[in-house]
């Protein structure tokens, strides 16, 4: 097991991800409760770009609908919380299948009819749409005004309920994000990754080659939306509030493609490299505009925009690669 | 509820459509000819609306008055995006078009916001509550007026592709790039040219559409999402589809806001989106892609 898990590390690599790892684990004791805030929202980012990058950066699927997937997670964990409940965890246990069948249907529908590239993605979104004008108008879940996870004070952290200080939080979605990482290294390691990456490649050439692309392409979506899934349930209890406007919006899936566009499609690293670096520089906006006393919505989302922008041309494959060169580990893409 | 309730909403609805359809011909000759597909088009609708909000009001005019002029500077705006920075991106992958352009909703809508604020604005005209009566039937004047200059901005634009030389070299370019080349077109050129087209009819919808709706920074999204919805479903590329594809999404929002509640009508058209994807992908009007 160890020695898989080691496999394709180099010894050069081995060292700073270990110091980065024992740095991550060390940052409640090193920062202090806004800055770990801060870290919370990007390892969440991160997990959600890792868990979005399977299918778009493993099996070449554009995916842009996939606030489907993390408001499925978050609304079936919620909704068993305030009116069974049900902890979160069992939550995630149902949310889970709930979010695989509907990346199944998406799937279905999509490579049973040949919907391929730009027809894909706006499928996506249109499935991701409708969730978010059904759930505005279902009752059950209070529509648009909005599910809130009751906040209480808790004298202990209750890491089963999900509530408690930021400190549980951070190592929560840290061993999210250490999971799913090691989850993929694996995964893009195994037959499957193979075949993932034999039809991101050439789809046609995959499928004289008797891979079968419909099977393949089915689990990298579930898979994918099963592991986005648990971004919601985090959400949903970390931000106690599920708006169907703000869960389901288009904007929530740019929000969640935007680190691993920025760290590198395909990659290991770039999801999280991604998150840190988008969410890093916009804290430095923030600040800089708190120093000069501006204080102006949007500004923020401007900002992300230029550096997709600049990325975009730029840097096509994004920050990782060439970083990864720079320093000498690793390969630049699985 | 009397019929004559049904036809009202149902004209209201093809009128809408039109100016729908005007929008949605716009992303459609981007896409026949550049072959790029444009994912900032709402927002540079919602950019058309602003001038047409803020110049109406600073010069006292009415927004059929500055359909040419605000077409002319989406044109300028169109020709030099494809010229300075679409162009380069041509030959990339498609998920990397897409992401230059979805920076680029981005920064409109929300410079939009930063300029503007979240709230509603809106065009005073003198006509804004007249209506025409026909029988029990009773038409609005702004729908009217805007559809009827949907329609004329569009069949302009048919004659310009139809018999115009530079029309011609358009399309010749858009059924053979290498081709054209061949014959000596300045494919590049052409290109800045279509896409300009194509911001032209945007500038032109999104006049119309002030004096439809009111006009808000956020609206630039949803109105991408409906040009697709529309153009996939008239048929990516072919410009009567388009129109087509308008009307049908028009009439189906009208009516499913008169039958079910307003906030749901969208649900409606993706739900045709969705069917249409499924069972005819090129769409009505469309040609089989091979």
């Amino acid at each position: 097991m160890m020695a898989r898990l080691t496999a394709g590390v180099t010894r050069r690599s081995a060292i700073p991800l270990a110091l980065l790892l024992a740095a991550l684990l060390a940052a409640p004791w090193l920062v202090n409760d806004y800055l770990l805030t801060m870290l919370i929202i990007i390892l969440y980012f991160g997990y959600a770009g890792q868990a979005w990058n399977i299918m778009m950066g493993f099996a070449g699927q554009l995916s842009l609908g996939h606030a489907l997937y993390l408001g499925l997670g978050g609304y079936v964990a919620a909704t068993l919380f305030t009116r069974f409940g049900i902890g979160p965890w069992l939550g995630f246990a149902v949310a889970i299948p709930v979010a695989s069948a509907a990346g199944a249907i998406i799937g279905f529908l999509a490579f049973r009819f040949r919907v391929a590239g730009i027809y894909f993605a706006i499928l996506t979104i249109a499935f991701a749409e409708f969730a978010r004008i059904g759930f505005d108008n279902w009752d059950y879940v209070h529509a648009s005004s909005g599910l809130f996870v009751p906040v209480k004070q808790y004298a202990h952290n209750n890491p089963w309920l999900l509530r408690g200080d930021p400190t549980m939080f951070y190592y929560v979605i840290l061993g999210a994000t250490v999971l799913l990482f090691v989850l993929c290294h694996f995964l893009v390691r195994s037959r499957v990754g193979y075949f993932w990456l034999a039809i991101r490649e050439d789809e046609t050439a995959a499928r004289a080659a008797g891979i079968d692309t419909f099977r393949y392409k089915m689990i990298a979506v579930v898979v994918s939306a099963a592991m986005t899934s648990f971004a919601g349930v985090f959400y949903a209890f970390f931000y106690n509030n599920l708006f169907p406007e703000q869960v389901f919006s288009i904007f929530r899936s740019v929000e969640i493609i935007l680190g691993p566009i920025i760290g590198g499609i395909g990659t290991l690293f770039g999801p999280i490299l991604g998150a840190f670096v988008l969410k890093g520089l916009a804290e430095a906006l923030s600040s800089v505009m708190t120093a000069f006393g501006i204080d102006l919505p949007g500004v923020t989302q401007v900002f992300y925009g230029v550096c997709l922008l600049i990325v975009v041309v730029a840097l096509p494959d994004g920050v990782w690669p060439p970083l990864a060169r720079l320093l000498g580990i690793g390969r630049s893409k699985p | 509820m009397p019929l004559e309730v049904y036809l009202n909403v149902a004209i209201g609805g093809v009128l809408t459509g039109l100016v729908y359809g005007l929008m949605a011909l716009g992303l459609s000759v981007i896409f026949g000819v550049v072959r790029v597909v444009n994912f900032a088009h709402g927002e540079m609708m919602t950019v058309a609306m602003f001038l047409a909000v803020v110049l109406c009001t600073a010069l006292h005019v009415d927004p059929l008055v500055l359909l040419v002029p605000i077409a002319a500077v989406l044109f300028v705006f169109g020709y030099a995006l494809q010229r300075g920075l679409i162009n380069v991106f041509i030959t990339r992958p498609e998920h990397s078009q897409f992401l230059l352009l979805v920076a680029l909703a981005i920064i409109i809508t929300n410079t939009l916001l930063i300029i503007f604020g979240p709230d509603a604005r809106t065009v005073e005209t003198a006509y804004g509550f007249d209506s025409f009566q026909f029988g029990g039937i009773i038409v609005d004047a702004a729908k009217a007026y805007a559809g009827a200059a949907a329609i004329l901005f569009a069949a302009a634009l048919f004659v310009f592709f139809r018999f115009t030389l530079i029309g011609k070299a358009i399309r010749a370019g858009a059924d053979n790039h290498t081709g054209a080349l061949v014959v000596g077109l300045d494919v590049k050129r052409l290109y800045a040219l279509t896409f300009g087209l194509g911001a032209a009819c945007v500038g032109a919808a999104g006049t119309m559409m002030t004096l439809l709706v009111d006009a808000t920074p956020l609206l630039g999204p949803s109105y991408t999402l409906l040009a697709f919805v529309i153009v996939i479903t008239g048929g990516l590329g072919s410009m009567p589809g388009a129109l087509i594809g308008g009307v049908l999404i028009g009439l189906t929002e009208a009516l499913a806001g008169l039958l079910f509640t307003p906030s749901a009508k969208s649900m409606f058209a993706f739900a045709i989106l969705v069917l249409v994807l499924l069972f005819r992908p090129q769409g009505i009007l469309g040609k089989r892609l091979a």
